[in-house]
C-alpha cells in the first residue's frame, strides 16, 4: 500500500499544471475575498484577477522551452500548451479589462464574474495541456460549466437567460457525443492516453477499418467541432453570442474556441495520425462548409453582434484549413491565427461594449451611423480591427490567413486555398458595410453616452498593439509557433 | 452467456434513445434528462469495456463523468429556474427572442 502511494506521488509533477494551479488558487481566493467586500464593489476583484493573470503569464513565459510532464503522462506543459496558454491569458485579460464598467452600466456589479473567467481560463489550459482523454474531458467541462454561467450571467434579462440555457443544453448534448467517442476509442485501444492510443492504432492496421474506431473518431470530432462552432454544428453560436453579455461573447469567440482547437489538434495528431487521410478529407468538407455558411449568412445580418458571431464561424473555417493542411506551416499558422484572432475579435467586441447603451448593447448598423466622426478614437480602432478581420495587410488577420493558406497550398490543397481567399473577398462586403455606416452616414445621434473608461481603453490599446505587431512583424511570433507544434 | 457485446448494445440503444429525446422533446427538463441518459449510456459502455479489457481506466473515467454530470446538473437547473422566473415556462419553443 505504501509502495503504491510512493509510486503515485513520484508521478505527480506540480510544475506541469502550475499555470492553471495558480489561476485556480487566485479564483478561489477571490471567491473568499468577495464574501467580505460590500456588495457592488468590483474594482478589487478586477485588480486581483489581473494580478493572477500576470503571475500566471510570468510562469508560462519562464516555462517556455522547458517541457514538463506529470500525473502519469496525463498532463504535458510543452511549448504547444504554453503557446495556447498565452492566448487564453490574453483573451481573459482583455475581457476582464473591458468588463468592469460594462457590468456597472448594465446593473450587475457582481464580482463573482471574475473568478468564473479565471476558472474558464484554467479549464482551457487543462484542455491545451491534456495528453489523456480524462484530462481533456475535465478541462472541457470546467471551461464549459463556467461559461454556461457566464452566458446567463444577467439573470434578470430574458435574452441572457435564453443564451445561457441554449448554450447549456446544446453544450451538454455535444459532451455526450464527445464522451461516447472517447468510450469507443477506449474500447478499441484499451487506453485513454493519447500517445498509447496512437501507437496502438498505428500497430494494428486492421483496427483502422474497424467501424468502432471510425465511429469513435467521428463522435469525438462532433464534440470538438461543436465547441469550435464549425458548420453544421454552428447553430448555437449566433443565438448565444447575441444574448450573452458582450464581453463574454468576445471571450467565448477567442479563448474557449482556441482551447477546443488545441485539444482537437492534439488528439488528431497524437491518436489518429494513422488515419490522417480520412480525417483531413472530413475536415476539408467541413472547412469549406463552415467558411461559406459563416460568410454568406453574415452578409444579411443587421445586428453587429450577430454579424460578428457569424464572422467567428467563418474564422473557425479558416483555422480548420490550417488543420487540413496538416503540415508545419499549416499547424503553426493555426496557432498564429488563434492569437491574431484573439486580438482582433476581442478588440472589435470591446468597441461594441463601449458603444452600447444600458440594456441596448445589441447595436444595429444604423446605430453606428456617423460613429467614426463623433468618436474618432473608437472609430479608428474599429476600422483597424475590421481591416484585420477582413485580412488586409498590414494586420494580424492578413499574416494569419497568409500562413494558413500557404500551408494549404504547400500540402497540395490549391482549391481549398482558392475557396478560402474567395470567402475572404465575400467577407469584405459585410465588414466594409460597418465602415460605410461609421464614416459615410450622417450621424443620427451624438453618442453622448459613450464614455472611455481607462480599463477598457487599455484593453483596446493592447488589442491594437497586438494586431499591428502581428501584422507588421509576424516573423518572431511565427518562429515561436513553429517551435510550439509537435 | 451475457457478453460485452450485450452491454455495448444496450448502451448504444440507450444513447440513441437519449439523442432522439433531445431532438424531439420540447420541455427543457425532459431534454436535460435525455442528456443524462446519454451520459449514463456512456458510463455503461465504459464499465463494460473496462471489465472486458481488465483495465481500470474506464472505471476511473466513469467517476469523473458522474462528478461532472452532477456539477452540470446544478448549473443547468439554476439556469432553468432563472429562465422560468422571467418567462413562466421552460418550453424550448419559448426560447425565441434570439432569432434572425
Amino acid at each position: 500500500m505504501e509502495n503504491l502511494v510512493q509510486i503515485a506521488l513520484q508521478n505527480v509533477n506540480m510544475a506541469a499544471i502550475l499555470p492553471s494551479l495558480i489561476l485556480t488558487c487566485f479564483g478561489m481566493g477571490l471567491l473568499l475575498i468577495n464574501v467580505f467586500l460590500p456588495r457592488g464593489t468590483t474594482r478589487q476583484a478586477v485588480w486581483i484577477s489581473m494580478i493572477g493573470l500576470v503571475v500566471t503569464g510570468f510562469f508560462v513565459f519562464t516555462g517556455w522551452g522547458n517541457p514538463q510532464y506529470g500525473f502519469n503522462d496525463a498532463v504535458a506543459l510543452d511549448n504547444y500548451a504554453a503557446f495556447f496558454n498565452i492566448i487564453f491569458l490574453f483573451a481573459a485579460g482583455l475581457t476582464i479589462l473591458m468588463s468592469d464598467d460594462y457590468l456597472h452600466r448594465e446593473g450587475y456589479p457582481v464580482s463573482e464574474y471574475y473568478p468564473l473567467i479565471l476558472f474558464t481560463t484554467a479549464g482551457a489550459m487543462w484542455m491545451a495541456s491534456g495528453t489523456d482523454m480524462m484530462t481533456i474531458f475535465l478541462g472541457l467541462e470546467v471551461m464549459s460549466i463556467s461559461l454556461y454561467v457566464l452566458a446567463g450571467f444577467f439573470r434578470g434579462q430574458v435574452r441572457s437567460n435564453e443564451a445561457g440555457l441554449k448554450y447549456f443544453l446544446l453544450g451538454a448534448f455535444s459532451t455526450g457525443f464527445l464522451l461516447y467517442g472517447m468510450a469507443l476509442i477506449y474500447g478499441v485501444t484499451g487506453s485513454t492516453k493519447l500517445t498509447e492510443i496512437g501507437i496502438y492504432l498505428n500497430g494494428h492496421a486492421s483496427l483502422l477499418e474497424n467501424p468502432m474506431t471510425l465511429a469513435g473518431l467521428v463522435l469525438l470530432s462532433i464534440g470538438f467541432l461543436f465547441k469550435i462552432a464549425a458548420a453544421p454544428f454552428h447553430m448555437w453560436t449566433p443565438d448565444v453570442y447575441e444574448g450573452a453579455p458582450t464581453p463574454i461573447a468576445a471571450f467565448m469567440s477567442a479563448g474557449p474556441k482556441a482551447a477546443a482547437f488545441a485539444a482537437f489538434l492534439r488528439i488528431m495528431e497524437y491518436c489518429f495520425f494513422s488515419l490522417k487521410p480520412e480525417w483531413t478529407a472530413m475536415l476539408w468538407v467541413l472547412a469549406v462548409l463552415t467558411m461559406v455558411i459563416g460568410n454568406v449568412i453574415a452578409i444579411s445580418q443587421t445586428n453587429i453582434k450577430r454579424m460578428l458571431a457569424y464572422s467567428s464561424i467563418a474564422h473557425a473555417g479558416y483555422a480548420l484549413v490550417g488543420m487540413v493542411a496538416a503540415n508545419e506551416i499549416g499547424y503553426s499558422g493555426l496557432l498564429f491565427y488563434m492569437l491574431a484572432y484573439t486580438f482582433m475579435n476581442i478588440g472589435a467586441f470591446a468597441i461594441l461594449v463601449l458603444a452600447g447603451k444600458k440594456g441596448e448593447d445589441n447595436l444595429t448598423l444604423e446605430g453606428f451611423s456617423g460613429f467614426g466622426f463623433k468618436r474618432p478614437f473608437l472609430g479608428v480602432a474599429m476600422t483597424i480591427f475590421l481591416f484585420s478581420l477582413m485580412g488586409l495587410p498590414p494586420s494580424a488577420g492578413f499574416s494569419g490567413k497568409f500562413f494558413i493558406f500557404a500551408g494549404a497550398v504547400e500540402a497540395g490543397y490549391i482549391w481549398l486555398a482558392v475557396i478560402g481567399v474567395l470567402n475572404s473577398a465575400v467577407s469584405l462586403y459585410y465588414y466594409l458595410r460597418v465602415m460605410v455606416y461609421m464614416y459615410f452616414r450622417d450621424p443620427v445621434e451624438d453618442y453622448a453616452w459613450v464614455s472611455l473608461p481607462a480599463a477598457a481603453v487599455i484593453s483596446i490599446v493592447i488589442a491594437l498593439i497586438g494586431v499591428l505587431y502581428l501584422g507588421i512583424i509576424p516573423g518572431d511570433v511565427m518562429e515561436l509557433a513553429k517551435l510550439a507544434i509537435f | 452467456m451475457i457478453s460485452v457485446y450485450h452491454y455495448m448494445s444496450v448502451a448504444a440503444i440507450l444513447f440513441a434513445m437519449g439523442t432522439y429525446g433531445v431532438l424531439t422533446r420540447r420541455n427543457a427538463i425532459v431534454i436535460f434528462m435525455c442528456i443524462e441518459l446519454m451520459l449514463n449510456s456512456v458510463n455503461l459502455t465504459f464499465i463494460a469495456l473496462s471489465r472486458h479489457l481488465q483495465s481500470m481506466d474506464g472505471q476511473i473515467f466513469v467517476f469523473f463523468v458522474m462528478t461532472v454530470a452532477a456539477a452540470e446538473a446544478a448549473v443547468g437547473l439554476a439556469l432553468m429556474i432563472t429562465f422560468y422566473r422571467n418567462r413562466d415556462s421552460i418550453d424550448v419553443d419559448d426560447m425565441n427572442l434570439l432569432k434572425l
